[in-house]
């Protein structure tokens, strides 16, 4: 491509061991509005912290309007004019609206900050995504989520981007402020800005790209121009052929009058704006699966169960009797069922990284290893074998600091901890991410292992694979509801997929 | 165009205000209940002894607006007090060096402070315990036995009220002159420091410098995503409390005409310094709150040790009164937790 304004030739980034990118080719031309797609993990996020500086990668060359560059920090690229509007915002929450919009080069008198110039630059910008009625002086803090939106995309607007890189700008947007954004993106084309935008609502990209790029696995797989290809074939490009996973043998799809009588019943389960009414049941002995997009509810779902948020709407019903833990001691310590939470971050959630192995096995477990307000070492070090046992955990000594564990095996501290509470409620948050094949299939193993011998498992994945390989059945969230209910044999990479975009496999 | 109203001037600065009022309260009816009260006099010694505490407040802010601690305030403080104290006297020309060079050890230890924190990336607490015990032994090397000279008139002239400020050298016909009777009665030290608020601190916190203090101390990855640069505002905000905290003990070293290497002292100061710093309504997480807010809180510690004198109260009290205002105070900005919706938020 000769007009491309940024161009990406062999790029590829490792983090430790695990690809992100593989020898990617890429190119966006200029004044193009160019769609991102791909699954959880595909490489989308790498390719575009790449681009906007807050990754450098390991092999390759990008050129901006034909130059080789390397951007050493976000704004070495945003000098560049390469500005990106972040999933997680980069606004700060303890200024006002009119510092945050002027903040990477504020005006100035006499070297000094001028307040009513910035003031009056925030009103033209605001003016500009049609936010008249959000007031400048306002702290960033007290805007609901969909204004601080607004707020970016006009922050990033007034750095005056050749190219403006939109990671899920509009995952909280009203109908109205779409529409704005969309006309901002046909008037940036119009001047010759390209834009590059990363959306999982299908609709959005169809409605506003004429390019698009899928992405799998760290690869590019193909760029095309919008309405070359059907929504099934993207979806099919999405997939791709996998070598798939060893998952132990299910049992037979369960019959109705067992799902009866669930031991965890959730409806209409509903927190602030994440979760918009949640229906969901478990039996014992099965394994759910909540699948979807990355950010679409599951994770709070989680959290609400095992008593980690204020303020939970709806039903939780635990072994036919209305209980809503009000927090994890609560839920884990329920007098007729017991709870467990495996987290999404094992080193922040899950464990004490400094603390040794076996201090970090008996974390849960205190009240049965303890007499009085001691514990108790002969039960203890009886705890910990049975938990190193459980799992094949692999360690030198337990006490060694956790930390010195592989990946895999920090995981599997986290499994046995949580499992020598025998808890009866298995939640499982991501469970196998970043970590090596071969752990992942004990984990598979132990949860259907856990499954026969009657406990009830949820089981939240990114990876589609695990959630056919792994589950009974599975529900996909899409934007805080199940917008799908899938069991056995239908559960299928395109059917999941087609359900986490919100689109009718039928229609497409 | 949006002007700021008062109302959301209001609800943005609550912890502020707050410490305005009490201090408002506290000192009115500290004036009422004194026998020689609203006087001249009255003010002019309640100044001089609020200067150095609410410099080391002013200088305690800032570390404090990045989400750190500082613990080398009172000693950089000390340290400056006990320079100071051997280079204040001599020729005009050579007190005014004095002054400057007592300013630049500051400065020079606050830089050094941020490069330690930024280029070492060691946690302020820590690093500023270690290089406030640095400054107590430069300080004990520097003035083994508490003394000093300081020159007399100086010394006179800037712990009184401007109109003696005047006579003492001579200017404005001595202090008679019509011109200056607005201004005769206000004492000096509080013209210093409201010198120092609107000349260093205002200008920094409108610069892009201090803006990124307050973003990093907000949300530093936010701050690190919009291009802001870190470490020079790190380094500044340090650099800018070693000037501050030299501030306290150049003036404290002509309050008292002296020198004095007081480890004791020197820790009273810091401590008093985190308190006057939340009492004043900066978040001990960092991002938001400001040096003026430091500086009523300040105040308001030292008006309350004022009240022991006047009342009849046992002295002994005096550090429990203090800690009962202290938390009180502090409870409050604990009610924000009760609107966290994610407990996960709280250890955040």
């Amino acid at each position: 491509m000769t007009d491309a304004i940024i161009e990406y030739r062999g790029i590829s980034k490792h983090f430790s061991g695990i690809r992100a990118l593989e020898n990617v080719d890429f190119a966006c031309s200029v004044g193009s509005i160019h769609g991102i797609l791909g699954e959880n993990g595909a490489g989308k996020s790498t390719l575009i912290k790449i681009m906007s500086g807050v990754l450098q990668p390991d092999a390759g060359e990008i050129r901006l309007e034909g130059r080789p560059v390397t951007f050493a920090s976000p704004r070495a690229a945003g000098d560049a004019g390469i500005v990106c509007m972040f999933q997680e915002l980069s606004l700060i929450p303890d200024l006002t609206v009119a510092d945050n919009l002027s903040i990477s080069d504020p005006p100035r008198r006499f070297g000094l900050i001028d307040r009513r110039a910035q003031i009056a630059r925030a009103e033209a910008l605001l003016a500009r995504v049609r936010c008249e009625d959000v007031d400048p002086n306002t702290l960033v803090r007290d805007l609901s989520l969909s204004r601080r939106q607004m707020v970016e995309i006009a922050k990033a607007l007034g750095r005056n981007p050749k190219v403006l890189i939109l990671d899920e700008a509009t995952s909280a947007l009203t109908a109205r402020d779409v529409q704005t954004v969309y006309d901002l993106l046909a008037d940036l084309k119009s001047r010759g800005v390209s834009s590059l935008f990363i959306s999982h609502r299908m609709h959005e990209v169809d409605a506003l790209c004429d390019t698009l790029s899928v992405f799998r696995n760290g690869r590019h797989i193909e760029t095309f121009a919008k309405g070359a290809k059907t929504g099934r074939e993207i979806v099919k490009l999405m997939i791709g052929r996998d070598v798939e996973a060893q998952f132990p043998p299910k049992p037979p799809v369960r019959q109705a009058a067992q799902a009866a009588s669930p031991l965890l019943k959730v409806s209409g389960l509903k927190w602030g704006d994440r979760l918009n009414g949640i229906d969901l049941s478990i039996g014992r002995g099965e394994i759910v699966g909540l699948g979807g997009l990355d950010g679409q509810g599951q994770k709070e779902l989680l959290l609400a169960l095992f008593g980690v948020l204020e303020h939970v709407e709806g039903e939780i019903e635990i072994d036919g009797r209305s209980d809503k833990p009000a927090s994890p001691a609560d839920a884990k310590s329920g007098r007729r069922t017991r709870m467990a939470l495996v987290p999404e971050d094992r080193k922040t959630e899950g464990l004490m990284l400094g603390m040794s192995v076996a201090d970090n096995l008996l974390a849960a477990c205190h009240a049965r290893i303890s007499r009085g307000p001691f514990i108790d070492l002969q039960r203890a070090r009886q705890a910990v074998q049975e938990g190193i046992a459980k799992l094949q955990i692999k360690v030198g000594s337990v006490r060694d600091a956790v930390t010195t564990l592989s990946g895999g095996n920090q995981q599997k501290v986290v499994i046995a901890k949580w499992l020598l509470i025998d808890p009866d409620i298995i939640l499982l948050n991501d469970p196998t991410r970043g970590i090596d094949v071969g752990t992942k299939q004990e984990i598979y193993r132990l949860m259907r292992d856990l499954a026969n011998a009657g406990k009830a498992i949820l089981f939240y994945s990114s990876d589609y694979a695990e959630l056919i390989g792994c589950c009974d059945r599975v529900s996909v969230l899409y934007g805080g509801r199940v917008v799908s209910e899938q069991s056995g044999d239908n559960i299928t990479e395109e059917s999941l997929v087609a359900a986490s975009l919100n689109i009718d496999p039928r229609a497409a | 165009m949006h002007r700021m109203s008062w109302k959301r001037w209001l609800q943005q600065n609550a912890g502020f205000a707050a410490a305005v009022l009490l201090l408002v309260v506290l000192y009115l009816t500290y004036n009422i209940l004194h026998p020689r009260g609203f006087s001249s006099a009255v003010a002019i010694q309640n100044s001089n002894e609020a200067v150095a505490i609410v410099f080391v407040a002013m200088a305690q802010t800032l570390p404090v607006l990045l989400g750190g601690l500082d613990l080398s305030v009172g000693a950089v403080m000390t340290l400056t007090n006990c320079i100071a104290s051997e280079l204040l006297h001599g020729s005009p020309w050579q007190i005014m060096l004095g002054m400057v060079l007592t300013l630049l050890a500051g400065t020079a230890f606050g830089l050094m402070n941020g490069c330690i924190v930024v280029y070492g990336r060691i946690q302020p607490i820590i690093a500023t315990l270690a290089t406030g015990a640095i400054a107590i032994g430069l300080a004990l090397l520097v003035r083994p036995k508490p003394g000093g000279e300081v020159d007399g008139d100086l010394s006179w002239a800037l712990t009184n009220s401007v109109a003696d400020f005047a006579d003492t050298y001579g200017i404005a016909d001595g202090g008679q002159a019509w011109w200056l009777l607005p201004f005769a009665d206000i004492p000096v030290p509080a013209i210093l420091v409201v010198a120092v608020a609107a000349l260093v601190w205002i200008p920094f916190r409108r610069s892009v410098t201090g803006r990124t203090v307050y973003a990093i101390g907000s949300a530093e990855g936010s701050a690190y995503m919009s291009g802001l640069p870190i470490n020079r505002a790190k380094i500044a905000a340090f650099t800018l409390g070693g000037f501050l905290a030299a501030c306290g003990g150049l003036y404290l070293a002509i309050q008292t005409s002296s020198g004095n290497a007081d480890i004791q002292q020197a820790g009273a100061y810091t401590l008093n310094s985190i308190a006057a710093v939340v009492l004043g309504g900066t978040s001990l997480l960092g991002g938001s709150g400001g040096a003026i807010g430091s500086l009523i809180g300040a105040l308001i510690l030292r008006v309350i040790s004022f009240y022991f004198r006047i009342l009849d109260i046992d002295p002994l009290l005096q550090p429990l009164i203090e800690g009962v205002v202290l938390l009180t105070a502090v409870s409050f900005g604990a009610f924000r937790t009760l609107r966290v919706k994610n407990k996960l938020d709280l250890f955040r």
